[in-house]
């Protein structure tokens, strides 16, 4: 019983000088946290995405000073990948800085499905982009999500699209082969509605964490012989699913994974066995684009990246430098209605239901080519719902297919029924978007 | 000088079988119990509260529940993660189909739950033993991560496998700020250590500790070890259990199996040993360092003005972590309990050592 | 037919797999009565030392502190046939580690005249070998040797501390994302009997070939056991330490040994698993695959380990195939360790594990 004295000094010691930094450093910051896994079974994965992210906001601070002059001040905070310890981040980080968090990107569904919870209370915006909870792009009930850029339900249609260009599928068989985690779990209604329209079987065959237990599933794809398998794996999973599947004689092209499964740490340690093997792109990889002239001017020419520099231009260091630049112009959206200081993560929400990124915004952004428009609005927290597919030569990921647009048609009754659930589980009244400016 | 029981006479039976026999004692557990319950609401911070007090109380309930079950009755267990999410999901299902039920009953109720699989995974150390049983209980932990991923009854059928919890609510008041969320655990865990301290100084403690010691010739005494070994695996379940559903409720909020998995399992198994294996007391201590430390860890560098890499930091945290273990064991294998002992020895005599 | 063969083949190469970890665990459990939680850390860090150090992608201080490692090893291992040789001539206390020294600089000049690029496995092997040589002393000496007399359950938690500092120390000095490690052991599926059954029945040359270098391990440790001294001596200890230590034999020594010769068998591991599924954190969980496999087979049984490796590994591939459709899938992981508790029932010391007789 002595201890909780003991523990509450230790705690407050412990915090002290923190919070004296705190007084200390300007006011003229905006302060955004970084939850990261640069350890453990996901770190070939989240390493990529985490230097996109630190090298954009440094860029900017190089380059323009921060963001209208507010200087950004990024931290990382390492998840490992696990829930708990990502809401002990979450709790850490949410109040540093003069204006608090601006938005979170908790880069892990688990993580996402645990904040969705706490955001709310707190004022901060959760940005998922092409992650979290599919019916979260409902944002008359969910506020403060913004799963920008695709959902899992708007991925798992887009697939089902393509591979049904392909010929009929009806009494054709598709497995998916997914990690046994809220992010894995995502587009099973999805495949399982599709397969009533479509009229093939459809057989879920679940990975358990961290994935590298994968034989039995191959032998059972074996002897299965699905026409199509899907992949819905994350960390070294990916790359141990294309490793079993080349030693089981799977065909690597009947294989397509979701966008968090086609990266290079996927394909590169399968060597040649990767050769075919197919996946959603949300966007291109490559350094031919404006930003990365930038990003090497103002960081790497100077010695100050934060990734190796063949690294730069991967496709999740590109996703990372895309997650930023959504966070940053959010806040910049905010700043345009409320003054250019930091924002509160009340104000970038704003920023972010109404962000409106322009072609030529884009293009001005230095992003040309690797991000196509998007529109937030109150009732479409999604913004866009476009991929492509890809396709792994044995050296670099080749587009095969032109943008594929998820159905919305099919996919927003389903996604306002299961967001109108939460809401009546959680008692939240729903916003109505109409009124809304 | 101030620690010193000079002139206290024990003249009851009563007086002399207390928990806290000696004034001082009792004194400083009010005065702590005083700090916890007022002063800590009234000077911590909402940061403090979420991400240290919240998680340090409920972990140390675990703590206890474990400690009675590998400190008092000497079973080791390596599933202790799984007991807590058979607590989590319980008080989960508990909540969602009878809701009008007040939440410290479902809480009870998950203990409970807990308590009938821990009896269940304790079977085989009738006649497991050591090492041997460790590893059995490795299977608990496994199966039940299985069970709460892949049979959808547990999570309501939701799509994710990732459930929410339900509002606290007791007696018409909701607890949301930190504060309340806090006093709550405080009050809980309060409650588990009063019992648990009982617990174990009675009839059923010794008849523990018999076994502990050596199950053989407990036996030859008189002491079923059936009834011993499962009531151990009953009542650790239990705080395991109720701790398990308040990591959910009120630390989590929202959660998947892997919220509970070998890892939660590990951490708790060192918060046992390096608080001090049989000893209350060394449940909080342990659980206070095993939550402070990495927290401690990961903001050191950076208020010292070390840029580290968040990667070196947590590599660090783990090597740190380990010889922390390490160093512990070789210099106090009983503990941080038997250290707080062994000042308290001393501070009998000081200042005048003769 | 055809599939239910390739399941129970396929399980038994994984067997193969989850053996060669095993073996590990009991051969520190009989030389010391540690049960050794860090075996699977040690793979890891066997492992991302051999990859990395083949990779060239590291500064040189890596590779002159490799270097550097190898030769003390290799002049230590000379002074020790030296003095076996012609004990007279041999050099004295002193002269010994000045020598030893001598053979650790040459290590590291060599590695600076080669430059960063990366080794071929045929250096790169020898010295990670003798990374787990120094590994080994650096935990007697630190860690064993301070916990002497202390009860099982305490050096348990001791090795977890170990597994900790070794997993942050590897990733912190290796890195801590996904390397191929490619030794030239070929990966392409065989297809064995097709006129038989249709498809044939797939076999990864992979998994032939690692069940032959875990049979050539085992026939060389039965050697080194059987018909070595040193061998002689760790039986000796496994069978009684005091009585061991009586007759004159050092257990220190014999412990700095044993984990030594661990820490080569979690090298086999890792590259056996390192080349099948690359070098990243995750296959140092495959120490969680290998403790049902020796709940099975017995702490202290050498061939428990490779019987019960067999089984588990048959058993929960198997199982997931044709019991993991009914239930719901991924039931691998609980299945090995309820077959292992099963049979543990029933034997509570395990397959051939000593019987366990107790006294007051």
């Amino acid at each position: 019983m002595k201890l909780s004295r003991i523990s509450a000094i230790a705690a407050v010691a412990m915090t002290m000088p923190l919070a004296v930094v705190g007084e200390a450093a300007a006011q003229n910051e905006q302060f955004i946290p970084s939850l990261v896994y640069r350890t453990g079974a996901y770190a070939p994965n989240g390493i990529p995405f985490a230097n996109g992210v630190n090298d954009y906001m440094a860029m900017l601070n190089d380059r323009d000073g921060g963001v209208n002059g507010v200087k950004i001040v990024l931290e990382e905070c390492e998840t490992g990948y696990a829930t708990d310890r990502g809401v002990e981040c979450y709790e850490r980080l949410k109040g540093k800085g003069p204006t608090g968090a601006a938005a979170v990107s908790p880069l892990s569904t688990g993580i996402t499905f645990a904040l969705t919870e706490k955001a709310p209370a707190d004022k901060i915006p959760l940005l998922t982009m092409g992650y979290g909870r599919s019916e979260s792009a409902d944002g008359s009930v969910f506020s403060w999500n913004f799963p920008l850029l695709g959902t899992y339900w708007s991925a798992a249609d887009i697939l089902i699209q393509h591979v049904a260009k392909k010929g009929s599928l009806k009494g054709k068989k598709i497995v998916l082969v997914y990690h046994d985690s809220p992010y894995g779990k995502e587009p099973i209604p999805v495949l399982q509605d599709h397969a009533k329209k479509h009229g093939y079987t459809f057989e879920p065959i679940p990975v358990t964490h961290p994935g590298v237990e994968q034989k039995a599933v191959w032998l059972k794809i074996r002897q299965g012989r699905p026409d199509y398998v899907f992949l819905w794996g994350w960390g070294v999973m990916n790359s141990t699913s294309i490793k079993e599947a080349a030693a089981v004689n799977y065909p690597r092209d009947k294989m397509y994974g979701v966008w968090w499964s086609g990266a290079e740490p996927d394909v590169l340690p399968a060597g040649d066995g990767a050769k075919g093997y197919n996946a959603l792109a949300l966007h291109p990889a490559g350094t031919v684009y404006e930003v990365h002239k930038d990003v090497f001017k103002h960081l790497y020419d100077k010695g100050k990246g934060m990734a190796k520099r063949d690294e730069v231009g991967h496709v999740l260091y590109n996703r990372g430098l895309i997650n930023a630049m959504l966070t940053i112009e959010a806040i910049k959206t905010a700043q345009a209605k409320f003054g250019k200081k930091p924002m509160t993560g009340d104000q970038v929400r704003w920023g972010f239901e109404n962000l409106n990124l322009t072609a030529a915004h884009i293009k001005a952004l230095g992003f040309d080519g690797l991000v196509s428009p998007l529109k937030v609005s109150c009732a479409d927290h999604e913004g866009a719902r476009k991929a492509r597919i890809q396709q792994w030569d044995g050296k670099q990921w080749v587009y095969t297919t032109e943008w594929i647009e998820a159905d919305t048609k099919y996919l927003r009754p389903k996604m306002e029924a299961a967001a109108k659930a939460y809401a009546a589980e959680k008692k939240i009244e729903a916003r109505n978007c109409a009124k809304q400016s | 000088m101030i620690y010193r029981e000079a002139g206290q006479f024990k003249t009851t039976y009563r007086a002399d079988q207390a928990v806290f026999p000696i004034l001082q004692d009792r004194i400083a557990i009010l005065l702590i119990l005083a700090v916890a319950f007022i002063g800590v609401p009234a000077l911590a911070s909402d940061y403090l509260f979420l991400a240290i007090l919240i998680p340090f109380l409920i972990l140390s309930m675990a703590a206890i529940g474990l400690n009675i079950l590998v400190g008092y009755c000497g079973q080791i267990s390596l599933g202790t993660g799984g007991f807590m999410a058979v607590g989590a999901y319980a008080a989960y299902n508990i909540a969602l189909r009878v809701p009008e039920l007040n939440l410290l009953i479902v809480f009870l109720l998950a203990g409970g739950c807990a308590a009938l699989v821990g009896v269940l995974f304790g079977i085989p150390s009738l006649r497991i033993k050591g090492f041997y049983l460790a590893v059995a209980t490795l299977a608990a932990q496994f199966f039940l991560d299985w069970l709460f991923s892949r049979v959808g009854w547990f999570t309501n059928y939701t799509a994710s496998g990732s459930v929410t919890a339900p509002q606290l609510k007791f007696f018409g008041y909701i607890v949301h700020a930190p504060t309340g969320k806090y006093l709550l655990c405080l009050c809980l865990v309060t409650v588990a250590a009063v019992v648990a301290k009982n617990l174990v100084r009675g009839r059923l403690g010794r008849s523990w500790m018999a076994i502990r010691d050596m199950d053989i010739a407990a036996e030859i005494i008189g002491i079923r070890p059936l009834q011993a070994k499962l009531s151990a695996f009953a009542v650790s379940s239990f705080f395991i259990g109720v701790s398990g559903a308040l990591w959910a409720f009120v630390y989590l909020e929202s959660w998947e199996p892997l919220a509970f998995d070998i890892n939660r399992s590990f951490s708790l198994l060192f918060m046992v040993i390096i608080g001090g294996l049989g000893s209350i007391l060394g449940c909080f201590l342990g659980a206070a360092f095993i939550t402070i430390m990495p927290i401690f860890l990961n903001q050191v560098p950076a208020a010292l003005g070390i840029p580290l890499s968040t990667a070196t930091v947590s590599h660090l945290e783990f090597m740190i972590f380990g010889a922390l273990i390490v160093f512990f064991l070789i210099v106090e294998p009983h503990g941080l309990a038997r250290l707080w002992a062994i000042g308290k020895q001393k501070l009998r005599l000081w200042p005048f050592p003769h | 037919m055809g599939p239910f063969i390739e399941v129970v083949l396929g399980g038994l190469l994984a067997g193969v797999l989850y053996s060669l970890v095993a073996l590990g665990f009991v051969l520190i459990f009989k030389a010391s009565g540690v049960f050794n939680f860090a075996q699977g850390a040690m793979v890891l860090f066997a492992a991302l030392s051999l990859v990395r150090l083949m990779s060239g992608e590291l500064s040189a201080v890596h590779y002159w502190g490799a270097a550097a490692v190898l030769g003390v090893a290799v002049g230590y291992v000379l002074l020790l046939f030296w003095r076996r040789a012609r004990p007279a001539a041999a050099p004295g206390r002193g002269a010994s580690w000045g020598l030893i020294g001598v053979f650790g600089l040459i290590g590291a000049a060599l590695a600076a005249l080669h430059g960063t690029a990366g080794w071929s496995g045929w250096v790169a092997i020898p010295a990670t070998a003798a990374i787990m040589g120094l590994l080994a002393v650096a935990i007697e000496r630190l860690v064993l040797r301070p916990l002497v007399n202390q009860e099982p359950i305490i050096l348990f938690m001791a090795t977890i501390g170990i597994t900790f500092f070794i997993d942050g120390f590897g990733q912190t000095i290796w890195g801590s994302e996904i390397y191929t490690l490619d030794l030239g052991i070929p990966k392409d599926p065989m297809f064995l009997l097709e006129s038989v059954f249709e498809g044939g029945i797939l076999v990864n040359k992979l998994d032939i070939f690692a069940a032959a270098i875990a049979g050539v391990l085992v026939a060389v440790l039965a050697v080194f056991f059987q018909k070595t001294r040193i061998g002689r001596a760790l039986r000796a200890v496994a069978d009684d330490h005091q009585a061991a230590q009586s007759v004159g034999i050092p257990l220190n020594q014999i412990w700095i040994i044993v984990w030594t010769v661990a820490g080569f068998v979690a090298l086999v591991a890792g590259i056996v698993w390192g080349s099948a599924l690359g070098v990243q954190f995750s296959i140092a969980l495959v120490a969680l695959k290998a403790l049902p496999v020796l709940i099975l087979g017995g702490f202290t049984s050498v061939p428990g380990a490779i019987i019960g490796g067999l089984i588990i590994g048959m058993g929960e591939k198997l199982a997931e195939v044709y019991l993991g459709p009914v239930l719901g899938g991924g039931i691998e992981n609980w299945f090995a360790y309820m077959l292992a508790l099963i049979v543990l029932l029933f034997r509570p010391q395990g397959l051939f594990g000593e019987r366990i007789i107790e006294r007051i």
